[in-house]
């Protein structure tokens, strides 16, 4: 049914994505297909990383446990945006259709008043990805 | 070092990263108020805006002193210190073409093999829009005038007798004083200054891993003691300064655009006009913050730079093309000329000139040079030193060159051709009403109704652009360096600035305030000075 995962991941808040990267790990291996896991990122140093080559190699370390831990085939996909508070549902959008994933897991907050100021990127992203998106509340 | 950040790969090819301990955001609080979430630095964030309120409550309440106070400080350090912050911007001009010629030059920002983040025109359009937009608004006709027929910079003659009649004989020397007296405090100069700090974040930051925060450059200084206390103090007066310039300049904006919309338009000058008009400004420097650096900061820095350039255009081919070209060619080449003359510190007789603006000046670009400095160093990764530097110095000042040219060089010639009939003269030399100045060059040319409108909308966008701009910068300063903080807290700033602004223009003390911002230019030359060794320091170690 489908042929590829991706699964956005804050790496400063592994510890809140625990269901949807669960729910993506059983779809992977319900339809034997890899999941890549995406993350945003600047070039500047952060909490993460000092650099982007140091924050690209922790996501690929990131999704290299995943894959051991569960069984599946994995891979990491690291964007870099010039401002990702603000350019983070364009460039996971943009990123899903560059590596052809056609199922986003992503794990969401539950809904709450500021949503109708700033939707909420699960919101977002299923509003506007060509790909199909099931969003986990967290 | 922490396990999690043990054994940092290189950045993009080789560069020398700093060891330290300190985890970027491990001060930070974070959490949320009801549904809001926030991440900022504890203790920069609530420090500085409580310093904030506190000044602005002194400011309002106790107006009388803070205007005498802060009113007779300005004067007081142009005077006292003027030989120290011209020979502290000689120091950083000559350390900036050292640079240039030098070994050092060769470093790449962000590593050795990195690229640049963005091109050439995306680049100079926000360096620009944020650096110094809005003063060619407000000065390029003005200052060119006024040193031409007032100041005497050098002891130059005015070519206005005081019964106002034209002596022949000064004309000439008068007019190329005039623009070159201008573009010194436009040229090499504050440009040096914005360099020394943007280069020192930007190699402190992505060739050495630290945070982007103005407290970064000193690790090579001051240590680990930077993470304490006395980095707090460098951000908390990088955030002061930054938000009261914005806001007391977003004031005098208001005023500006004010001026011209009651010139063109009939509309009433009176401060309703200007709170509605900062609203504006911040509800548009809003959406811009909210659209981000690249789908608002620059997309409206770029729109700007067209608009600007649809001005210059249109009054170099409309204006006296043929002198005001002479005129460029003739202020740069006594600029070039006279440049050690007007760099002296010392045993000068000008002192008007050189007190009530050269000092004023370099205390003013100075006190800015955070906000700047941080925003070229954001977007600059990717240059390499010698690039940066001559494109942060040399481009922009030939800019400002040709800017001043074409507007305060047809300002001189109505000026000196119709003396009587010259709106300039009347605002600039009879009265001195600088808001008006570049409305009344605009009325001397056709379509002055469209043109001064543009101007005014120039006026508005330039100020959208710095408060924009100077909104991230005070964000990720309060936010202990990070990029990424939750968007609300720019939202924050941005509303802040506007709302000081308000608060200042309904009660007074905008000039106070201004000019207190202004003192904030001497510590902060002992910093810049201090980045000049940091930055020699950081390049020494850096790979080429």
């Amino acid at each position: 049914m489908f042929t590829q995962i991706m699964v956005p991941v804050d790496l400063g808040h592994v510890d809140r994505l625990g269901k949807a990267l669960k729910c993506a790990a059983d779809l992977a291996r319900l339809y034997k297909i890899p999941v890549v896991y995406a993350a945003v990122s600047t070039a500047l140093p952060g909490k993460i990383a000092h650099t982007p080559v140091e924050f690209s190699d922790r996501l690929a370390s990131f999704a290299a446990g995943q894959a051991d831990a569960e069984g599946i085939e994995t891979g990491a996909h690291a964007i870099f945006s010039h401002d990702p508070a603000v350019d983070l549902d364009p460039a996971l959008i943009k990123a899903a259709g560059e590596i052809g994933a056609d199922l986003i897991v992503m794990a969401s907050h539950i809904p709450n008043l500021m949503d109708y100021v700033w939707p909420s990127n699960g919101g977002t992203i299923a509003g506007h990805s060509k790909a199909s998106v099931f969003v986990v509340r967290m | 070092m922490t396990d999690e950040t043990a054994g940092i790969p290189e950045p993009e090819g080789p560069a020398d990263l700093i060891e330290t301990d300190y985890e970027i955001g491990q001060d930070n609080l974070e959490g949320s108020v009801g549904p809001l979430g926030f991440d900022i630095h504890n203790p920069v964030f609530m420090v500085s805006a409580l310093t904030i309120v506190v000044f602005v409550f002194y400011a309002l309440v106790f107006q009388e002193q803070a205007t005498a106070a802060f009113g007779a400080l300005r004067p007081w350090l142009t005077s006292t210190f003027n030989w120290f912050f011209l020979g502290a911007a000689n120091i950083f001009v000559l350390f900036c073409l050292v640079l240039i010629v030098s070994p050092w030059g060769a470093v790449r920002l962000g590593g050795r093999d990195a690229t640049p983040d963005y091109t050439y025109a995306g680049w100079f359009a926000m360096l620009f829009a944020a650096g110094m937009g809005i003063g060619l608004m407000f000065f390029g006709v003005l200052e060119p005038v006024y040193h031409m027929a007032v100041s005497e910079p050098l002891g130059v003659p005015s070519p206005f007798a005081e019964d106002g009649s034209i002596i022949a004989a000064n004309v000439d020397a008068a007019k190329r004083m005039g623009l070159a007296a201008t573009i010194f405090h436009w040229g090499l100069h504050p440009w040096a200054i914005y360099a020394i700090v943007a280069l020192a974040l930007a190699l402190f930051s992505f060739n050495k891993g630290l945070p982007l925060t103005i407290r970064s450059a000193f690790y090579p200084i001051f240590g680990e003691k930077v993470w304490g206390w006395t980095g707090h103090v460098i951000d908390t007066l990088a955030v002061f300064a930054t938000l009261f310039g914005l806001a007391t300049s977003l004031g005098f904006g208001a005023q500006q655009a004010n001026a011209g919309l009651e010139h063109v338009f009939g509309v009433p000058n009176n401060v309703e006009v200007q709170v509605l008009l900062i609203t504006l400004i911040t509800a548009i420097a809003l959406i811009s913050v909210l659209r981000g650096l690249d789908g608002g900061v620059k997309v409206l820095s770029e729109i700007n730079m067209g608009l600007a350039a649809l001005l210059l255009l249109f009054v170099l081919l409309v204006g006296p093309t043929l002198t005001i070209l002479s005129d460029f060619g003739a202020g740069l080449v006594t600029y070039v000329a006279d440049l050690a003359a007007f760099s002296n510190p010392i045993g000068r007789e000008d002192t008007s000139y050189m007190n009530g603006w050269t000092a004023f000046y370099w205390a003013w670009w100075i006190s800015w040079s955070p906000f700047v400095g941080m925003f070229i160093a954001r977007v600059s990764r990717g240059r390499t030193v010698r690039e940066f530097v001559i494109c942060v110095l040399i481009i922009p000042s030939l800019v400002c060159v040709l800017w001043m040219a074409v507007f305060g060089g047809t300002a001189i010639d109505q000026v000196l051709t119709d003396p009587a009939g010259s709106a300039v003269k009347a605002n600039v030399i009879d009265s001195y009403s600088p808001e008006m100045s570049l409305f009344a060059m605009l009325e001397g040319l056709p379509m002055s109704g469209l043109t001064s409108t543009l101007g005014i909308v120039l006026v508005i966008v330039f100020f959208v652009t710095s408060s924009d701009s100077g909104s991230l910068v005070i964000d990720t300063i309060t936010a202990g360096g990070k990029v990424d903080a939750p968007v609300p807290q720019r939202v924050f700033w941005c509303t802040f600035e506007g709302a000081v602004a308000i608060v200042l223009l309904l009660g007074g003390g905008l000039a106070a305030l201004q000019a207190m911002v202004i003192s904030t230019g001497l510590p902060f030359t002992i910093v810049l000075l201090m980045m000049c060794v940091a930055i020699a320091k950081g390049l020494a170690s850096e790979p080429r």
